[in-house]
């Protein structure tokens, strides 16, 4: 093996882990939400996919400058998820955890027939003004959106980490998290919690759109980007934040190694002998088996908290 | 003989989970026979056939899903993967050994069950959430094989074109022919989904969903009726895939993406969970709501929208929105959907207008 072959190898998991730190940053507004109120959203992607919307339109057919756009989106987004959360997820509190799932992925199907029909659908560009020259470190080339997003996701995980350690609003979530009941016994005022559990949320799927429309360019794809969250959160474990970000790296690094040695090593003879595949494309594919794989060996992660049923 | 009773006075079980509970089913049950087979087929257009095609075939997959949704309790968001999985099965037994539909058909819902068990495998250890995850996960997987794996795909654009099936040496290809073979499918379908309900695996199947460790300990095998739950799903989804094969003429795994599952749940959801009345509702509303979208768009569009290329993008994603509203609506307001309204109505004008 020569140094050639190594740098590559290093080269593509960095990059691949940076892309993880920002699937993280999708999975954090999911973790979020799961942790502290209970409810399964599956239109993480969604959020973010309209976030990205709205900027890339505001900037691009209004001429509205990029940070106004986000704010505008920021603003809209907390309010949209605070309206959420009273008109659909309160009435269902108490009901079936099928029941919720499908409620957001009606709310999902919902939010991606919505956003194009207002904004329209063509793929547009959002240009946070990161140049698009690699980064170089030794022999490594490094994308500087990716160093951007792994860099602002880490930032976050770190800001969030503090607020529910330190802050007394995030301890009192985590006890909200822990027990609704005696949490409102103890007078936490559960249902705020909530709502502002769900702010956040939003403004992470913000911060995602940004960064994810910044990268791949802003259309209906930025909510399919949205479905690797589920392989991030299975891996890490549902409720915890740490978890997202090792599933995050995980599953940013098996995607990297997907489309860098699976990929051509299965138009190779000897792989064809044995595995009748043909085309690449494993790496939108790889992640779904790992996460498999997980739900049969370890269905709570590698972080998260195992739950006991009892009658 | 017509008359309908003015109170619940079953006595016994056996008159409680009959078929027909009043003389007066059957005469209806005979009435929407002959509309069917007689009427339709008679004086409704080709182009109204296909979309009673359509709605035929939603029919059959939504008696599937309803089966492990509504009756099991489980969850599936890859319900069109097996349907695929039925399409391509039938397709390449059609077109490699010129076997006639009669074999393809259950032997595509066959192919669906197996996938199904497999896929449902996790079912046995989690629930809810990661069950959804899980099958979601199917659903890219069987696709990206699918797509992937030439012997299976056919190759180019991973389609097959499939030859039209034929009964007793006539080739069904009109609408109206194909009406009929998928009439003849559906009501099948439409009977063993009752009988499944209203029998000890039904009874079984509901017994987990409300608690499923309640009902292990009444005796029921959970691990069995899960996974027997998932093989009758996949089943019907697989004869549903394999239906739509034979309609369109083509086997394509283009017709099966996520939207397609996520319509499944819709129709489940918005037909009203765990009843076959509902399932039946629910396909016929989602089946047609895009055409109605369709229509009204069109007759009120042009007078809202100037431009032409701006209103066929709204047409298309309207369809998303009002679903997405539909599936949110239901679920918070009448979770148990229009089989609720029906049963109100009915239950108005039942002592109608002696109401007290």
């Amino acid at each position: 093996m020569d140094m050639f072959a190594v740098w590559y190898f290093v080269e593509t998991t960095i990059n691949g882990a940076l892309i993880g730190l920002m699937y993280a940053l999708i999975a954090l507004g999911f973790v979020l939400i799961y942790k502290s109120t209970d409810a399964i959203n599956f239109a993480q992607g969604q959020f973010v996919m309209i976030s990205g919307v709205m900027v890339a339109a505001l900037s691009a057919d209004y001429g509205v400058p990029i940070v106004l756009g986000a704010i505008i989106a920021l603003v809209f987004m907390i309010l949209f998820n605070v309206m959420l959360e009273r008109i659909v997820l309160r009435p269902m509190i108490g009901r079936p955890v099928v029941a919720i799932i499908m409620a957001t992925i009606g709310l999902a199907a919902f939010l991606e027939g919505l956003f194009p029909m207002i904004f329209g659908a063509t793929t547009r560009a959002l240009d946070l003004g990161i140049p698009n020259d690699p980064i170089i470190v030794g022999q490594i080339y490094l994308t500087p959106i990716n160093v951007v997003g792994g860099a602002v996701a880490l930032t976050f995980f770190g800001a969030f980490s503090i607020f529910f350690m330190k802050s007394r609003k995030g301890v009192a979530l985590r006890a909200v998290a822990d027990n609704h009941q005696v949490s409102m016994a103890m007078g936490i005022n559960v249902e705020r919690y909530f709502v502002l559990a769900w702010s956040m949320a939003g403004v992470v799927a913000v911060l995602g759109g940004l960064l994810w429309g910044s990268a791949i360019g802003v259309d209906n794809t930025l909510a399919v980007v949205g479905l690797k969250v589920f392989p991030v959160v299975i891996l890490g474990g549902l409720e915890s934040i740490i978890g997202a970000i090792v599933g995050g790296i995980i599953v940013g690094i098996i995607e990297a190694w997907g489309g860098t040695y699976i990929d051509p090593a299965m138009t190779q003879p000897w792989f064809r002998e044995f595995f009748p595949f043909e085309g690449g494309g494993t790496k939108d594919f790889l992640p779904y088996l790992l996460m498999i794989v997980v739900l049969f060996f370890k269905p709570y992660g590698l972080f998260g908290k195992v739950h006991i049923e009892r009658v | 003989m017509f008359h309908r009773e003015s109170g619940y006075y079953k006595t016994t079980y056996a008159s409680d989970s009959a078929l027909y509970p009043l003389p007066i089913a059957r005469f209806t049950v005979a009435g929407f026979a002959i509309l069917f087979f007689v009427v339709a087929p008679l004086l409704v257009s080709s182009y109204y056939l296909t979309i009673l095609n359509l709605v035929g075939i939603a029919i059959v997959g939504a008696l599937g899903l309803n089966i492990l949704v509504g009756l099991t309790g489980q969850i599936s968001i890859g319900h069109a993967a097996f349907m695929s999985v039925g399409a391509y099965t039938a397709a390449n037994l059609a077109t490699r050994f010129d076997l006639p539909f009669w074999i393809t058909l259950p032997a595509g819902g066959l192919m669906a069950a197996a996938i199904g068990i497999i896929v449902g495998f996790p079912s046995v250890r989690i629930k809810g959430l990661y069950l959804a995850i899980s099958t979601l996960a199917a659903q890219f997987i069987i696709d990206w094989i699918i797509v992937h794996t030439p012997a299976i795909s056919g190759g180019f654009q991973a389609s097959i074109q499939v030859p039209r099936p034929s009964v007793f040496g006539i080739v069904l290809d009109t609408q109206r022919e194909l009406y009929m073979f998928i009439l003849v499918t559906a009501v099948l379908a439409i009977v063993i989904a009752l009988n499944i309900a209203r029998s000890r695996i039904g009874r079984a199947f509901i017994a987990i969903r409300d608690q499923d460790i309640a009902a292990e300990i009444l005796g029921i095998d959970v691990r069995r009726y899960k996974l027997m739950a998932f093989a009758i799903s996949s089943f019907y989804a697989g004869v549903a895939g394999v239906l739509y094969t034979y309609y369109s003429g083509v086997a394509n795994n283009e017709f099966f993406p996520l939207v397609v599952s996520i319509d499944y749940l819709a129709m489940v959801i918005i037909g009203g969970m765990g009843s076959v009345l509902g399932a039946i509702f629910g396909a016929t509303f989602v089946t047609l709501l895009p055409i109605a979208i369709d229509l009204f768009m069109t007759a009120v569009g042009p007078y809202l929208i100037e431009d032409a290329g701006a209103l066929s993008g709204i047409k298309s994603h309207m369809r998303l929105v009002v679903f997405g509203g539909l599936i949110m609506f239901f679920l918070v307001v009448e979770p148990e959907g229009l089989n609720r309204l029906w049963l109100n109505i009915r239950s108005y004008f039942r002592v109608w207008p002696f109401s007290y």
